[in-house]
């Protein structure tokens, strides 16, 4: 159903990381530590700055895929997968963008399912990659399905 | 606090029970991340779809899971983090999050991580890459 949108990418976003926001995700992940928190400790660490939590390029805009419209039920995260080449820094900007790397179809327990890895990216204004995170998206059989209708 | 490089492989980073999941606690990660999906937020709307009621963000896990290493962050950053999401966590659930260390190369230090329910139960489980600074 997919197959075709394996390759398609989105237009670089520019997105900034801002403090209060990050206060804000650390909160809301229970770890207030003061590497993300507080000022002062981001300055007299190895960093320089203070760091954003791992997992927070789920807060990033990553543009549109052009022609790629998930269904908005039946879809499972499957699997989540970060690299970094360095920590996301608080006041970094940080340029974004997403890319379908691979579809598939197989029959499941439950029927046929579609089996969709997206890359969500993000690189410095040069262009130099920070980090890449790959979600892996279950489709369901009613899910893909309703695609079709 | 050790540091992180004294682990010997096959030990762990001391584990982490969270408090019972909330409905407060959902919300507030919805609004930090920009998931607004219905099943983390609306008993009906998550019972609509099938689901036995509200379950929380396999996102919110994966991030409360990247505590266990946040202390460590002047020896270095988590270069690897890799998580397959095995279970849902459902309201007043208690999450305890677990990170051994598999192997030691070099720079980097692979840990075997993982969540689980008040059942014993893996919620997600995976892999996390903390490269030491040189």
């Amino acid at each position: 159903m997919y197959e075709a949108a394996i390759g398609k990418r989105s237009e670089r976003v520019r997105n900034v990381i801002d403090r209060n926001k990050v206060k804000q995700f650390a909160r809301a992940i229970g770890d207030e530590n003061p590497i993300y928190v507080d000022e002062a400790t981001g300055a007299s660490s190895r960093y320089g700055s203070n760091l954003a939590p791992p997992t927070y390029p789920r807060v990033f805009n990553y543009g549109q895929i052009e022609g790629l419209t998930l269904p908005p039920k039946g879809l499972i995260h499957g699997e989540q997968i970060y690299h970094y080449e360095r920590p996301l820094l608080v006041g970094d900007e940080v340029y974004c963008y997403a890319r379908v790397a691979d579809y598939k179809e197989r029959e499941g327990k439950n029927g046929r399912m579609g089996i969709m890895r997206i890359e969500n990216n993000g690189e410095d204004a040069e262009g130099k990659p920070i980090f890449s995170s790959t979600v892996v998206i279950i489709i369901n059989e009613a899910a893909i399905k309703g695609m079709n209708q | 606090m050790n540091t992180i490089e004294q682990l010997k492989v096959g030990e762990g980073i001391a584990p982490v029970q969270l408090p019972p999941v909330t409905p407060d606690v959902l919300v507030q990660y919805a609004e930090a991340s920009g998931d607004h999906n219905p099943i983390h937020l609306d008993e009906d709307e998550a019972k609509r779809l099938g689901l036995p009621g509200i379950i929380a963000h396999g996102m919110w896990t994966m991030g409360n899971l990247t505590k266990l290493f946040t202390p460590y962050y002047e020896e270095g950053f988590l270069q690897d983090y890799q998580i397959r999401f095995r279970g849902m966590v459902f309201l007043g659930d208690i999450v305890t999050l677990q990170a051994k260390l598999e192997s030691k190369d070099d720079q980097l230090l692979t840990f075997q991580v993982s969540a689980s329910n008040q059942s014993g139960a893996d919620v997600l489980k995976g892999k996390a890459i903390f490269r030491l600074a040189q």
